[in-house]
């Protein structure tokens, strides 16, 4: 079993709030991926049995959401926004900026497996760009100065 | 400890004015809170709903109030209401649409986060209005810090009985559920929204049958966006002639505007409608104008689907007729200002990349189109373009617009076809001298 049995309870209280079970997916999939930080075939077989939804239902959904990737990521997810507000206020640049700073491409992970960088679309925060939304958390009005605070910050947490 | 997005608002503006009110607490603190949202006349309306008034009587109020959905489509919300069937057996289900991600829109989650309580008012009110038991708040999956407030939220609506069953014992029963998304901006159109919270990918559906009709597990269902819910509460308390003292004759009431881009003051504004739009870029008490003197290049009014503005039109109500009347949208009231130092042709390479990449794929046009429009302006702007590209691409978004299940087709082409008609003489100057020729400065401090 990779789901904890929290998790496992967790997504069957899910399903018990729907008329339907089927739409105890994305919540059943939301909670394996704050748990495991990404999604496999296992994962998807391990929620339809909590939840008796077939596998391939499971599947097909995860499929198509940006936010349950397969591959597994670094401990510290950063997502840089690169949409029109963000890219106004120098997203290209930030996103340069962190490659700089962990020595990685965009679509990397950091040899030491603390970090992957990633650019995503719109998060919402477009009177606070630039932005980054690391792991559950967003970072707002971002600067260098603040950058270099943060990604100190998680290092000394790591 | 609750999460709060540093954004500016005009909360204090707002609090002197006897009659703005979405904003009115949401830099208390405390506002989050059932107890201090009471203390503010919190849950008064849906007393008031629940204790005396027939679901006919709130949707004829929320009807002559003017009130039109604030996600982007602009349509009557009362009357979107009054199409539920009477007479259906089926469940009734009310969905509040959370999945705010229309690049520049940032202002359902100052609601989230600070007033949660606003919305999951109005979400009753409407529930009952239509004879729903059972309503969904659906939040984008990005939005943590949002989906832990709603439902803290929720449970303190629970515990306090404004949710659960026979309500200020009236025998009427109403629950929620906090729904997530994952991540697809195509599921804030309320088809492919359905879609996703039946557990399907999210793809738009064919109309009809409306979802009113047939939505939500083939059942009745009401789709509305959070800044449209959050107002309800208010229109109940204070009655539709009330609104109606705000905006314009057919834009009633008032709106949060968000304003990105190059301003000072990037933040989320509540004005009425009708609110002059270069007021709400210039003033000192709203965006102050744009860093480092700098001229204005466009403006992007309602959000990244919207017809771009020339310098010269901004001189425009806030409003949905005023700026259909330049050629534009108020679409989610999201303001995206550029300077002159930003090229036409790499904000649209901005734009069409989100596009495509959010393209569902269900319609062939919007699904490869979107595809070659990226392909084509990217080239355009890396000076690799070829003469007839344009004419191409103007062809191209000819064959997108409306044919197309949902709006997005027609979100990814409209800013595109504004621009080759404001700007031509840009688009041409990237194809016959092989190079973008604006500075193009967006570096960040």
């Amino acid at each position: 079993m990779i789901l904890t049995e929290e998790s496992v309870k967790a997504i069957k209280e899910k399903v018990k709030l729907y008329p339907q079970r089927k739409s105890a997916i994305l919540p059943a999939l939301t909670i394996a991926y704050r748990q495991v930080g990404h999604l496999s075939d296992e994962i998807y077989q391990e929620i339809s049995r909590a939840t008796r939804i077939p596998y391939v239902e499971i599947a097909e959904a995860a499929t198509f959401y940006t936010m349950f990737p397969k591959a597994p990521r670094g401990k510290y997810l950063i997502q840089v926004c690169h949409n029109i507000s963000c890219a106004l206020l120098g997203a290209d640049s930030l996103i340069g900026y962190l490659e700089e700073k962990l020595g990685i491409k965009k679509g990397e992970t950091t040899p030491d497996n603390l970090f992957t960088l990633i650019s995503v679309e719109c998060l919402g925060s477009c009177a606070t760009a630039p932005m980054m939304q690391i792991n559950n958390d967003f970072y707002e009005n971002l600067t260098r100065a603040k950058v270099d605070e943060i990604l100190e910050e998680l290092k000394a947490k790591a | 400890m609750s999460f709060y997005s540093p954004v500016i608002t005009n909360a204090a503006e707002v609090a002197q004015s006897d009659d703005l009110h979405l904003f009115r607490y949401v830099e208390d603190p405390e506002q989050h809170n059932v107890d201090t949202y009471e203390k503010h006349g919190g849950y008064v309306a849906w007393k008031k709903v629940l204790t005396s008034m027939q679901p006919d009587e709130v949707i004829a109020e929320v009807k002559n109030s003017g009130l039109r959905g604030r996600g982007g489509a602009g349509f009557p919300t009362g009357m979107k209401w009054g199409f539920v069937p009477k007479d259906s057996p089926k469940a009734r289900y009310l969905i509040c649409n959370a999945d705010e991600s229309e690049p520049g829109t940032c202002k359902d989650r100052v609601i989230m986060e600070r007033d949660p309580h606003a919305m999951i008012e109005g979400m009753a009110i409407g529930a009952y209005a239509i004879g729903s038991h059972l309503m969904f708040c659906y939040i984008r999956g990005e939005f943590g810090h949002c989906i832990d407030q709603v439902e803290a939220a929720m449970k303190q609506a629970y515990a306090k009985g404004h949710l659960g069953k026979n309500i200020y014992g009236s025998g009427y029963d109403l629950d929620m559920v906090v729904h997530t998304g994952g991540g697809a901006y195509i599921c804030g159109e309320e088809t492919a929204l359905l879609n996703s919270l039946e557990g399907e990918k999210g793809l738009s559906r064919i109309r009809p049958p409306f979802p009113a009709v047939a939505g939500l597990y083939a059942s009745p269902t009401i789709v509305n966006n959070v800044e449209t819910l959050a107002a309800v509460p208010h229109i109940i308390n204070r009655g539709a002639d009330w609104y109606k003292t705000m905006g314009t004759e057919k834009s009633a009431g008032s709106k949060i505007f968000s304003l990105t881009g190059h301003v000072n003051r990037p933040g989320n504004y509540e004005v009425p409608l009708g609110f002059n739009l270069k007021t709400l870029i210039y003033d000192e008490k709203y965006g102050a104008g744009i860093p480092n003197g700098k001229k204005l290049k466009a403006v992007i009014p309602g959000g990244a689907s919207t017809p771009y503005l020339k310098p010269d039109m901004i001189d425009v109500g806030l409003d949905y007729e005023s700026l259909a009347s330049v050629g534009s949208m108020l679409g989610s009231g999201a303001i995206i200002v550029l300077d002159e130092d930003t090229c036409i042709v790499w904000s649209i390479m901005k734009l069409i990349h989100f596009f495509r990449h959010e393209s569902c794929g269900k319609c062939t046009p919007c699904r490869e189109g979107t595809g070659w429009l990226e392909q084509l302006i990217t080239r355009i702007e890396h000076g690799e373009g070829r003469p007839g590209d344009i004419e191409k691409i103007d062809d191209l978004c000819g064959n997108i617009l409306g044919r197309t299940i949902c709006p997005l087709g027609d979100a990814a082409v409209m800013p595109i076809q504004s621009t080759i008609k404001h700007w031509r003489d840009e688009w041409q100057y990237h194809i016959d001298h092989k190079k973008c020729p604006c500075a193009n400065t967006h570096e960040f401090k």
